[in-house]
């Protein structure tokens, strides 16, 4: 399966600019982690480090009409759908400026000008959205394909079966991504399901799956470009199961105490960065100028990301009851909180009854 | 022209299937078996498989996928079959539906109309028999309608249809076969306020029921029978149950005094404890005597007829709440 070893790298300008994106990725997570440590970012933090070929590979298949569902661990996601740096960081800054001003933060960020739908921190809450954004195009008779990225945990929830079912019962076009780094927090695949081969359970669905080597990021774009085009084809639901690694722990607060250091050691020589920079050295198409300029590039990037966070402004206080509705004129801004309004004017007029 | 609660339903499914062609129902059985209270009966040979859509039995699965479609463009309408399976899909309600404009900083509305029934009363045991429309309508982000009347079931979904937000149209199961008249061109109501459907006179004493949804009828029958007995009604229909319409209440409570609220929901953490504490929030001084309450007993709903009927609100105990709540002034 290994497009890198097999294949070697044959688009030096595309292999350069795969290697640019999972950098990004890299390079804002590892900066996400140093700010969580100072306390800039708060609440729970999933870094996607070690899977990046994954997001990268995957959404190189995709054309700007498509539709993206994904997880709470989806910083990598966004960034390569084209959410910028500045806007993700400044959204778990809390921010104004952030991508949902402050409301989401880093496990809900969602754009609509990328149609990026989140950012689920519910286990498996997302595929049903994917069912359903697919099922509008079928019905609108559009050509637009849907990807839904979920882990290899969410294979035990009802829910991924029951969008398994609907989407190849009624021939949607959604492409499904099981991002399997063989552990649901510490609950390794093993010890959670009677079947380990996720293909085959999506198979089971009569929806076309197969595996593919989720380190290597020619492999994956490979497999995402051939699915893609079957679902925009009419070729109905498709199932990637995308065999990767976490190389850091489940989130800020996980100990680790489920795997051993060695394996992680292990899968760590199969970094998807170090291949495909590997490969391409090897294949004289990265001279160390130019791996250079490419880490000095997307170091700027980073950096001008943290400073537009930094100089963001929180997100008003007043503004906090705003997007519960829809913005309506005639709706007098009803929260939900029918009392303080209400209360001025009653307690006058009881105040003077009384 | 003579119709019944569930040809209005089925008459305003058809409205709005054909007045937007974004519009579609969705949800087990709704289509090849007519649906399972024959709502949708006959809407599959008028607009077809793929606008009438049988689901499979999925709740999370579909009531997800309508989320789906609506942040996709459409308008579903998604039906589910009872309330008590709506348990299956809390995840995408709740989570999805009533969170996700709020969570993406109003990127992403959520234009979808789920209807279910509602209610006990026919001796299917508690599984098929919960009222738990208030209880959904603690949730901020989601719109809670209970037609009641024939206009509203024949009026609300379309206003529903209109709304950005996510709506839950709870639809009691003992309504289904009221029949009576509605206009010829009836159409879209509103749905921001209570209906004041009794208007007390000022002779004699007065006090205001509040009530909703199925039971409905029962209060409107005790008003008439309080009448007897010179004790004067406002009736409240809310109408909606989330956002309340609390000036219709807060008005009517300042002329009457006394309020007594019937709610088929369980008292602990109701929305008539809701309207209790609203009322003695923003009417405390108004009030002549405590507020009542007429709530399900708090119990599974049991089959045995008799033991139903105790466990519900019935006339009996409207009236004797109302009884209560007048003498507590005397
Ligand atoms: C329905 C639900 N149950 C439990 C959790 C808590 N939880 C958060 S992430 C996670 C593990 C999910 O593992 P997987 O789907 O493999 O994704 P990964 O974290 O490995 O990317 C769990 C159990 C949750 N968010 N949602
Ligand atoms: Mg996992």
């Amino acid at each position: 399966m290994s497009t890198l070893k097999n294949q070697g790298v044959t688009d030096a300008e595309h292999a350069g600019h795969l290697l640019r994106q999972m950098l990004r990725v890299r390079r804002l997570e590892e900066k996400c982690i140093e700010l969580y440590s100072a306390a800039k970012i708060r609440g729970f933090l999933h870094v996607y480090i070690g899977e990046e070929a994954v997001a990268a590979g995957v959404m190189e298949a995709l054309a700007p009409e498509d539709a993206v569902v994904a997880t709470y661990r989806e910083h990598g996601h966004a960034l390569l759908r084209r959410v910028s740096a500045g806007a993700i960081l400044a959204e778990m800054y809390g921010h104004a400026e952030g991508c949902c001003r402050g409301r989401g933060g880093s496990m809900h960020l969602f754009d609509a000008a990328t149609r990026f739908y989140g950012g689920n921190a519910i286990v498996a809450g997302g595929l049903p959205l994917a069912v359903g954004l697919a099922l509008a195009d079928r019905m609108a008779g559009r050509q637009r394909v849907t990807v839904c990225f979920f882990g290899e945990g969410a294979v035990a929830e009802g829910e991924f079966h029951e969008s398994m079912n609907l989407a190849a019962l009624w021939q949607l076009p959604v492409l499904f991504c099981c991002e399997n780094n063989l552990y649901a927090m510490g609950t390794a695949l093993g010890r959670s399901e009677s079947q380990t081969d996720i293909a085959l359970k999506a198979a089971a669905y009569e929806i076309s799956a197969w595996a593919v080597d989720g380190m290597d990021v020619l492999a994956v774009e490979q497999a995402a470009g051939r699915a893609v085009d079957a679902v925009r084809s009419g070729g109905g639901p498709h199932f990637l199961e995308l065999r990767t690694y976490r190389f850091r722990a489940h989130s800020m607060f996980d100990p680790e105490l489920y795997r051993e250091k060695s394996e992680v050691a292990q899968w760590m020589e199969r970094d998807p960065i170090s291949l495909l920079q590997g490969a391409m050295q090897e294949a004289g198409q990265l001279p160390e100028e130019d791996w250079a300029a490419l880490q000095a590039d997307v170091d700027a990037e980073i950096s001008t990301a943290v400073g537009f966070a930094e100089n963001g402004t929180p997100e008003p206080v007043s503004e906090l009851s705003r997007f519960v509705y829809s913005d309506r004129a005639e709706d007098g801004g009803y929260t939900g909180d029918g009392g303080t309004a209400e209360r001025d004017t009653r307690s006058g007029k009881g105040g003077a009854e009384g | 022209m003579k119709t019944t609660y569930r040809e209005a339903m089925r008459a305003a499914l058809r409205d709005a299937m054909q007045r937007d062609e974004r519009v579609f129902l969705m949800g087990e059985d709704v289509g090849r078996y007519g649906g399972s209270f024959a709502v949708s009966l006959g809407l599959l040979e008028e607009f077809g498989p793929d606008r009438i859509r049988d689901t499979p039995l999925s709740e999370s699965g579909f009531v997800g996928a309508g989320i789906g479609a609506a942040l996709g463009g459409m308008r579903p309408v998604v039906e589910i079959m009872t309330v008590n399976f709506s348990l299956l899909a809390l995840d995408q309600i709740i989570n999805n539906a009533a969170t996700l404009l709020h969570m993406s900083g109003g990127q992403f509305n959520v234009p979808i109309v789920i209807r279910m029934t509602t209610g006990a009363g026919r001796q299917l045991g508690a599984q098929h028999s919960h009222s738990l429309e208030g209880w959904y309508a603690h949730i901020p982000g989601l719109r809670i309608l209970t037609p009641a009347t024939l206009a509203d079931a024949r009026g609300m979904l379309w206003t529903a249809l209109q709304d950005p937000d996510p709506v839950l149209i709870f639809e009691h199961g003992s309504l289904y076969n009221m029949a009576g008249d509605l206009d010829d061109d009836a159409g879209p109501v509103d749905v921001d306020k209570a209906a004041l459907l009794r208007h007390a006179d000022g002779t004699g004493e007065s006090l205001t029921l509040i009530t909703y949804g199925g039971t409905l009828p029962l209060v409107l029958a005790a008003a008439d029978q309080l009448a007897e007995e010179g004790i004067d009604t406002d009736v409240i229909d809310l109408r909606t149950l989330r956002p309340l319409d609390t000036h219709t209440i807060l008005d009517s409570v300042a002329g009457t005094h006394r309020a007594v609220v019937v709610d088929e929901g369980w008292r602990s953490g109701s929305i008539s404890a809701e309207i209790a504490a609203r009322i003695c929030e923003l009417a405390f001084f108004d009030l002549d005597a405590p507020v009542e309450r007429v709530c399900s007993l708090e119990v599974p709903v049991p089959y045995a007829k008799h033991l139903e009927e105790a466990a519900l609100p019935s006339v009996g105990r409207v009236m004797a709440a109302a009884r209560r709540a007048v003498g507590a002034n005397g």
